[in-house]
């Protein structure tokens, strides 16, 4: 057994904590190490190109590389293993730098903890078997799931690839939180002249499947191969009957009586609606929550809506309806919620009586952002949507009073700064106060009054506070359903913060949009482009290499006792009846290790993870210190 | 050897997609924490066989600590769960056998936890070190 071990110094990333000389001289004298040396950087092409050369010349049967997380760097080494005709697997990759040379500051100490670390690895080294990689076909189409403004983008990019793209909104219209824009920063184009013709290629795109008022209900299977269930929610009207008229919305019994969500509440809707007149697909849905017939089974002595559609598009027998569909990838752009500014009675909402018609307006900044006892981050819209809404107000009321509480402008995109110097020019009076100085919105003798640390009271005619981005209220239950994680900040975690932002570490899903962390527009649609591109490299390949850790059974220990069979939460454990013995469908398994823990024989191995492999490690981490290695 | 100057020995099995990822963020953001506790990655703490465990303890370690992901939050839905059960096991026989069953450990550390990785073996190696050294199971002479 010949083993080679590379020690990265990642320039002083690990050098500077880690003594890497000593550690490649201390781990020469282990049995088997045919060759120890240090590099400054083992993943770039030099160092790559070492182990190569070693391989070759010295002929190693196994590699050791320390250096950082195999998180990042263990497909880069196993590549350049594999193409100096070893065996992929017969890697194995120690984490000296997240692990030890950035998290500890004694030099010695760490240098030995490093040294620890190696050894474990270059005793497991000894035991790695080589694996071989599977493929498997790609199922060429997508899913992405939300309509928004990053969805839509997702999907028109995904289709015309030529791919078949289902797209599911759970609303009855897809535009999003876009959709209720008037204008956007700092262009101040219209947003509906330049949202709505994508929804209505969305529409007509022959690759496009559009699944409104629909949601995901559960999601089965891996890259190339998911299994994706729809909730196909009732809208109990015929989408294929219904041309959009409108007849039915003006005849409801509850016309103008119910708050529109599409716009804050500011407006009313009747039971039977569009959330907006270019709404995409242009069809009417029934809100059960406020409908007469659907509530109570009763309207009136008969539902009018009905009477009015002259094409019979009203249905209140729907169901609703489960559907099952197979995609090859999939493209998350769920979006993100407003802050709640209820949450916050120090600025008054809902407290303080609406005055819309005043001129005396004050605005007030990170509500709900960069807020060290609650949301920490920056919500990164609200500085410039605060500069677009003054500058609004400024050309509807030329002689407004306008001021806004700020604490730094953060004008950081391409011409924002210019437009927030255009906006301060227009007789706009920003106050800067710290963070942590009270801020308070007071209703006083029917006025309502700001008190800012520092200023003179205001008291102003509207009150606008610029609320931050917040995840999706149910972003926990559906990280469940994909099977990805949450940032701390409880936005959709991406795989590298700055080399994969746009992947997760569930193979085949991606992430577009807010749902991965507060964007404006260009950001989502960039992001949005970015994920598509990702989301069809496997759908163009037409098949993906799976995992070769699998669990194997040894047949002549399996006594068929079937315990693994329920530990599978893939059901990749099949009873063989015929030969009495357990078997795995490696397609299906996806390498946990729980079933080869539980096997009461000791028939269940798990591959690269074997029983003999992770004793070897703990007995090197831990016998090293035993024995007197220090 | 004074408990004061003891340094404890831990071994900690962490799963790939939450406990080694929270392991990671400690790294990028920084948080300096004690030495002691060396990890192995396992894909799922569901992985983790008790057996692992007890060798750990036989070749000389003083701890171990085991890290998934949170209830409800497993890569693989449910392996925690099998993971925290075997362990709830194992305890009652280490008890059996006269050792301590704080020197094992399950821990829960999201991907996002880096604070709480580094807070976890701050008390672990407190912990541990307030216990002394194994001797009960320890082989005592390694190979």
């Amino acid at each position: 057994m010949k083993i080679g071990v590379y020690t990265c110094q990642c320039g002083i990333n690990i050098a500077a904590t880690v003594d890497v000389e000593k550690v490649a001289k201390e781990i020469e004298k282990i049995p088997n190490v045919a060759v120890s040396r240090f590099y400054k950087y083992m993943c770039s092409d030099p160092g790559q190109e070492l182990i190569k050369k070693d391989i070759k010349e010295l002929k190693l049967d196994r590699v050791v590389v320390a250096s950082c997380s195999p998180r990042m760097h263990e497909p880069t080494f196993r590549a350049a293993v594999e193409e100096a005709g070893l065996n992929p697997y017969f890697f194995e990759m120690v984490n000296i730098r997240e692990h030890c040379s950035w998290v500890h500051l004694d030099k010695d100490v760490a240098t030995e903890k490093a040294i620890e670390l190696i050894t474990g690895a270059v005793c497991r080294a000894e035991f790695l078997e080589p694996l071989e990689k599977k493929e498997v076909s790609v199922i060429p189409k997508a899913l992405v799931i939300g309509g928004g403004i990053a969805g839509i983008q997702a999907s028109l990019e995904i289709a015309d690839k030529g791919f078949k793209t289902y797209l599911v909104e759970r609303s009855p219209s897809i535009g999003g939180h876009m959709a209720q824009l008037d204008k956007t920063f700092p262009t101040m184009d219209c947003s509906a002249c330049i949202l709505t013709p994508k929804m209505v290629d969305v529409a007509r795109h022959p690759n496009i499947e559009l699944l409104s008022y629909s949601e995901v209900e559960n999601i089965d299977g891996y890259i190339g191969n998911f299994k994706v269930k729809i909730k196909k929610k009732p809208r109990y009207v015929d989408i294929d009957k219904c041309v959009g008229c409108g007849v039915c919305a003006e005849s409801c019994r509850l016309h103008g009586r119910i708050p529109n969500e599409f716009d804050m509440k500011l407006s009313k809707r009747s039971a039977i609606y569009v959330p907006f007149p270019q709404a995409v697909p242009l069809k009417y849905t029934i809100d059960p929550n406020n409908c007469l017939m659907v509530k109570r089974g009763k309207c009136g002595d008969h539902p009018l809506c009905k009477e009015a559609c002259d094409r019979e598009a009203i249905d209140f027998s729907q169901e609703e309806e489960i559907i099952t569909i197979d995609v090859g990838t999939i493209v998350v752009a769920t979006g993100y919620d407003i802050f709640d500014p209820l949450t916050k009675p120090k600025y008054g909402y809902g407290t303080c009586e609406n005055v819309l018609n005043g001129k005396k307006v004050v605005f007030i900044q990170c509500v709900g952002s960069r807020d060290k006892e609650g949301n920490e981050y920056c919500s990164r819209v609200c500085c410039m949507y605060t500069a677009k809404q003054a500058h609004m107000v400024r050309d509807k009321i030329p002689d407004a009073d306008l001021t806004i509480y700020y604490t730094d402008v953060r004008a950081f995109g391409k011409g924002f700064e210019e437009f927030y110097n255009r906006v301060k020019g227009e007789n706009i009076n920003y106050r800067r106060r710290e963070l942590d100085d009270p801020i308070e919105v007071v209703t006083n003798a029917d006025k309502t009054v700001v008190k800012a640390k520092g200023y003179s009271d205001i008291e102003a005619d509207l009150v606008v506070l610029a609320v931050g981005l917040v995840p999706k209220e149910d972003a926990k239950e559906f990280s469940r359903v994909l099977n990805i994680s949450q940032s701390s900040d409880g936005f959709f975690l991406e795989a590298h913060p700055k080399l994969r932002p746009v992947d997760t570490f569930t193979d085949g899903i991606f992430l577009a949009g807010c749902c991965q962390g507060p964007k404006d527009i260009p950001d989502a649609v960039a992001q949005a482009s970015g994920a598509a591109v990702r989301a069809s490299e496997p759908l163009a390949q037409g098949k993906v290499e799976v995992e070769a850790i699998t669990s194997t059974i040894n047949e002549d220990l399996c006594s068929g006792c079937k315990v693994c069979e329920r530990m599978c939460p893939y059901s990749a454990l099949e009873f063989d009846e015929k030969a009495g013995v357990m078997r795995v469908n490696e397609v299906m398994c996806k390498g946990c290790g729980s079933c080869a823990s539980t096997c009461p024989s000791g028939a269940i191995s798990m591959r690269h993870f074997a029983v003999k492999q992770i004793i070897a490690q703990i007995d090197g981490i831990v016998a090293h210190k035993s024995k007197g290695g220090k | 050897m004074s408990k004061d100057s003891f340094e404890p020995n831990i071994v900690a099995f962490l799963c790939n997609w939450c406990s080694y990822a929270g392991a990671d963020l400690a790294g990028t953001s920084r948080i300096e924490y004690p030495p002691n506790v060396k990890i192995i990655r396992v894909m799922c703490s569901g992985r983790v066989n008790p057996m692992f465990i007890v060798n750990a303890l036989h070749e000389g370690a003083d701890g171990v600590l085991i890290g998934g992901c949170h209830p409800g939050d497993c890569h693989y839905i449910q392996g925690n769960y099998f993971a925290r059960r075997r362990i709830a096991v194992l305890k009652k026989l280490l008890e059996y056998l006269g050792i301590d069953e704080r020197r094992v450990r399950m821990t829960w550390v999201s991907a996002a936890e880096g604070k709480k990785f580094a807070d976890v073996i701050r008390e672990v190696t407190d912990d541990i070190r307030k216990l002394g050294p194994t001797h009960q199971i320890r082989r005592s002479n390694s190979w």
